[in-house]
């Protein structure tokens, strides 16, 4: 699970209310998110530091990775603030700005979103939150910039239309962002070698053609999803903010597009507006982004009454909806929810349940096990055969011992004289270390190592352990069969 | 005051008693100054266990000098001796010269910077050393002198200061407080441990003093044989979960996580290298009459395209990795094949009857050692199928599950799981740690995963898992897991291990 850090007095002041350490629990409990930590009392924090809520939120809500999301989240749970409409601005295609995709990029990343923010003023918290929030997105829901690369740019510094091309290394030549040099594709992935952005050159390092995203003066404004260029840098000052993203995963292109511009659409000089770019993609056609109409659900209200256990009319489940940012209303024995487009998390009906859940309170829903049917409970014979066999042994005088499963294939094999021929172990392709290199094959070589680990303990020594092995068998379709030894 | 010196303990018992006539307390530290400690425990619970005498044990910690506190105390700290030299030179002294005439670099390394820090001496125009003050009041060294003196500092925070400098180290030393018991007498009367024949018969049984029984006694070793303390409190009825292998259709996809997912990197996952895939899901029996193929393209469409009233999370689902083996990150995996096969039974009304499935079993993650995390562990885990379902009696169940093992006052919260909606971690507040900790993970399973089995829209399961780990660490206070599984296990804590009861604390 992410963990967002966020200045205490400015959420505090953000929420309008300076909350006790056990209300604020009380609030992130109820939420579903958890206050990992409060830096104000820790005496390992440098005293210019200012302190800090660290708050752990589901890996699935993207619309809580930075403090604009989750300040204005709590807000609209608590009955703060309504839920802003997200608006593209209504611009003719012809006065748009565009973007050109090139047909090599298929090869590579084939696709790409943008969007403009203006009249953005940015204070160092929220150009901080800014540049935080692209990170958090990245690591979590890109997978490492492997699945989406975001690439942020000051507008006034570049000059459109747009192309999105893909050239080959030696073609591409440009200062990379906070580098002193120019340096073509090759000069640059050796350059970033051994560099914290060493980790993501992997991603398009043997491709022939890089893919590149160029101004109409051929200033590079990114080579994706490596780095930018040093020209179009966002600063303190920036205003119009170009926001560009390239993928491999369309979905995953549009959650991450709709996640940046709904989260900082509220500093654009009309809060919540954002100004469309038009794609001409390389096939002729075109389309807008970003797209923030509100996915649309029919929701029974049987089905949110059911599960619940609850009896709420329609109007009610509305009003709870409305705080988890829903928009929502009755149509006939159904809830018409639009889901907006900061939750790209809701998939079926059950997530809108599951929201009027949490609204209503999980711990305030009646209790009780409403419908109880009988059914027959039956250990399983091994099992059962198993306990038997455990009970005896230790009756008679022997210890219980439960060494790992996972052993080193000398341990399974060479040290017991036993030749591995291939047929029996089953071996893992990453362990982490040389101890789990196959899943055992016989229980000796765990009851060896505890004896090992035991030699100071008195003799006579007596263990023993009754658990599963494991042998390759490939007429099944697992591969695998379990024995109980 | 009586100041025996004996190391009998009969005679300091003695002694003890002799001494506590004349007083209405004592200190072992100031009145027994030279027993030796074994000794005076011994006497003291002899007297204690006749009710003679009550003691006290006092633990405190008493300050002493290190060899450089004793070096300071004698000539004075660092800083203190490189004022003095840098005052002395009137001209001002370079860092060669001043370091001569200490005659210790880290001496004068040290106090150099804190009589900079103190704003004793300062740099002059050429680079060299002057003082800045008249004189100073080395307070350090009045602080140490103190100690070796007294053994005392009133000023917990220079002591604390003191010790990190490692000037001083704090010795344990134990003492008592002993007084008068109710059955205080200045003679120890003889007490009989054995009731006899010849005491019946002379009749001395009727004055005789018997010496109480010690039911603290531990009794002598017995050498017993025992089973393991995580074993202990198992017995459920079970799901076959006798292979640690599993593609990654049933881990994975068949839980709603999308291929995509960081559980399903290389780093959180044991995969296999040998044997390379697993088959598509087939029958293994002639007896089994499942759909396996409905179940996997359900699998595949809600994935890719949504199915079943789900959106899906589209992307390009590969049939590849859906084939990958790997060693089962959950038993969750058991529970969904269970439920799969719960589709195509038949109950009198022609739907799948109800069921409640149970496992206990190990589980693998891909993690780096450490007192916490293991490769392995143990997940225990549950399903109930069953029709009209509500999230309370999901909470019900897990108060009464809980309330068996004397685990209670439950909180749920919101939660995220991939297979489950709605989610729910469960907390409980452990009065020893004084906060809620997570105790278990709750959930209905997602409704487009179990039509996708081709379970009715109508039959909702609840799903919760727990390790076994965990509280058993927190009930036994062991602090590294490693102690409790594998073979690092230290085989005198199996047999010393009591059973559990875990309705009583």
């Amino acid at each position: 699970m992410p963990t967002i850090g966020v200045d205490k007095e400015d959420f505090f002041v953000a929420l309008g209310q300076r909350f006790t350490a056990d209300e604020f629990q009380a609030l992130c409990f109820d939420y579903g998110i958890e206050l990992d930590e409060d830096t104000e009392d820790d005496p390992s924090r440098p005293p210019e530091e200012k302190p800090q809520l660290k708050i752990e939120v589901p890996a699935n809500r993207s619309d809580l990775l930075c403090f604009e999301g989750l300040a204005r989240s709590l807000n609209i749970f608590r009955g703060k603030e309504p839920t802003p409409t997200y608006r593209v601005l209504d611009i003719p295609e012809d006065q748009m700005q565009y973007i050109v995709v090139s047909k090599e990029t298929a090869d590579v990343r084939p696709f790409v979103a943008c969007a403009i923010l203006r009249g953005v003023r940015f204070t160092q918290a929220s150009y901080d939150s800014f540049i935080s929030l692209q990170d958090k997105l990245h690591q979590n829901l890109a997978r490492q910039r492997t699945l989406v690369a975001i690439g942020t740019h000051d507008l006034d510094t570049v000059q459109g239309p747009f192309t999105y091309e893909a050239r080959t290394p030696e073609n591409i030549r440009f200062r990379p962002l906070n580098q002193e040099k120019e340096m073509d594709g090759n000069e640059l992935m050796a350059h970033l070698e051994n560099k914290h952005l060493g980790r993501y050159l992997h991603i398009i390092r043997d491709a022939p053609r890089y893919p590149v995203i160029y101004d109409s003066k051929e200033v590079v404004c990114s080579l994706p999803p490596i780095i930018n260029g040093d020209h179009s840098k966002i600063t303190l000052n920036t205003t119009n903010v170009f926001i560009e993203l390239t993928a491999t995963d369309r979905t995953k292109l549009e959650i991450i597009c709709n996640s940046m511009v709904t989260m900082f659409s509220q500093y654009s000089s009309e809060p919540f507006t954002v100004e469309p770019v038009l794609i001409k993609e390389a096939n002729g056609t075109t389309r807008v982004t970003p797209n923030l109409t509100p996915h649309r659900m029919e929701v029974d209200v049987d089905y949110i009454n059911g599960c619940c256990g609850l009896d709420l009319s329609p109007a009610s489940i509305c009003q709870l909806l409305e705080r988890m940012a829903y928009t929502s209303r009755p149509l006939g024995s159904s809830i018409e929810v639009f889901v907006p487009p900061t939750r790209p998390d809701v998939l079926h009906a059950c997530d809108v349940m599951e929201d009027v859940a949490v609204a209503y309170g999980f711990n305030k829903l009646p209790r009780s096990l409403s419908h109880k049917s009988a059914t027959v409970g039956k250990p399983l014979p091994i099992n059962k055969l198993g306990d038997i066999v455990r009970q005896e042994c230790a009756m008679a005088g022997w210890l219980e011992v439960m060494p790992l499963i996972l052993c080193s294939h000398d341990e399974n094999f060479a040290w017991l004289n036993r030749h591995d021929d291939g047929t029996t172990a089953i071996k893992l392709a990453n362990p982490k270390t040389v101890e789990y290199q196959v899943v055992r094959t016989s229980l000796l070589p765990g009851l060896l190592k505890t004896i090992r680990d035991n030699k100071i303990v008195r003799l006579p020594l007596k263990i023993f352990e009754t658990s599963d092995i494991a042998l390759k068998d490939d007429s099944l379709e697992r591969r695998v069969s379990g024995i109980d030894s | 005051m009586a100041v025996p010196t004996t190391d009998s303990s009969g005679d300091l018992a003695v002694d003890i008693l002799a001494a506590l006539s004349k007083a209405e307390t004592l200190s072992s530290s100031t009145d027994f100054p030279n027993a030796k400690f074994s000794d005076l425990k011994a006497a003291l619970d002899r007297l204690s266990s006749r009710s003679m005498i009550l003691y006290k044990q006092i633990d405190q910690e008493i300050p002493f000098l290190e060899p450089e506190g004793e070096l300071i105390a004698k000539h004075g700290s660092h800083e203190a001796r490189v004022f003095e030299v840098v005052r002395q030179a009137l001209e001002g002294l370079s860092i060669a010269d001043l370091e001569k005439a200490i005659g210790d670099k880290s001496v004068t390394k040290l106090g150099q910077g804190k009589a900079f820090k103190e704003k004793w001496i300062s740099k002059g125009k050429d680079g060299k050393l002057i003082a800045s003050v008249d004189s100073i009041k080395d307070v350090t060294r009045e602080h140490l002198a103190t100690i070796e003196t007294t053994h005392t500092c009133s000023d917990a925070k220079v002591l604390a200061e003191l010790k990190k400098r490692k000037l001083v180290r704090l010795q344990k030393e134990i003492s008592f407080n002993i007084e008068k018991g109710p059955k205080f007498a200045l003679e120890i009367v003889k007490e009989e441990t054995d009731l006899t024949d010849e005491m019946l018969a002379n009749g001395s049984w009727k004055t005789a003093t018997f010496k109480p029984y010690n039911f603290n006694a531990l009794g002598a070793d017995q050498h017993t044989g025992a089973l393991h303390p995580l074993m202990k409190e198992l017995g459920f009825e079970e799901m076959a979960t006798n292979r640690f292998v599993e593609s990654g259709f049933w881990n994975f996809d068949a839980l709603m996580v999308p291929q995509q997912h960081p559980a399903r990197d290389m780093q959180d996952t044991f995969f296999i290298s040998d044997p390379k895939v697993a088959d598509m899901p087939h029958a293994e029996d002639e007896n089994d009459k499942k759909d396996y193929d409905t179940y996997w393209d359900n699998v595949r469409a809600v994935h890719e395209n949504g199915r079943f009233g789900s959106i899906g999370y589209r992307y390009n689902w590969q049939k590849e990795e859906s084939l990958r083996l790997v060693l089962r990150t959950h038993t969750t995996a058991i529970s969904a094949a269970m439920l799969h096969k719960l589709a195509s039974r038949q109950g009198p009304d022609g739907k799948p009857p109800p069921a409640r499935y149970f496992s206990i079993d190990r589980v693998f993650r891909n993690e780096s050692v450490d007192a916490t995390h293991l490769a392995e562990f143990h997940q225990c885990e549950g399903v109930i199928a069953d029709y009209n379902l509500t999230l309370g009696g999901l909470m019900d169940f897990m108060t009464i599950f809980f309330g068996k093992m004397g685990i209670e006052d439950l909180r749920f919260k919101p939660a995220y799981n991939p297979y489950t909606e709605p989610s729910m971690e469960i907390f409980s507040f452990h009065k020893g740690l004084n906060k809620l900790v997570e105790i278990g993970n709750s959930g209905m399973f997602r409704p487009e995963m179990l039509e996708s089995m081709g379970l009715p829209k109508d039959l909702k399961v609840y799903g919760w898992g727990l390790s076994l780990e965990r509280p058993t660490m927190i009930k036994y206070k062991i602090s590294n897991i490693r102690e409790l599984l594998g073979h690092k296990v230290d085989l005198n804590f199996i047999e010393r291990s009591p059973a559990v009861r875990l309705d009583k604390d």
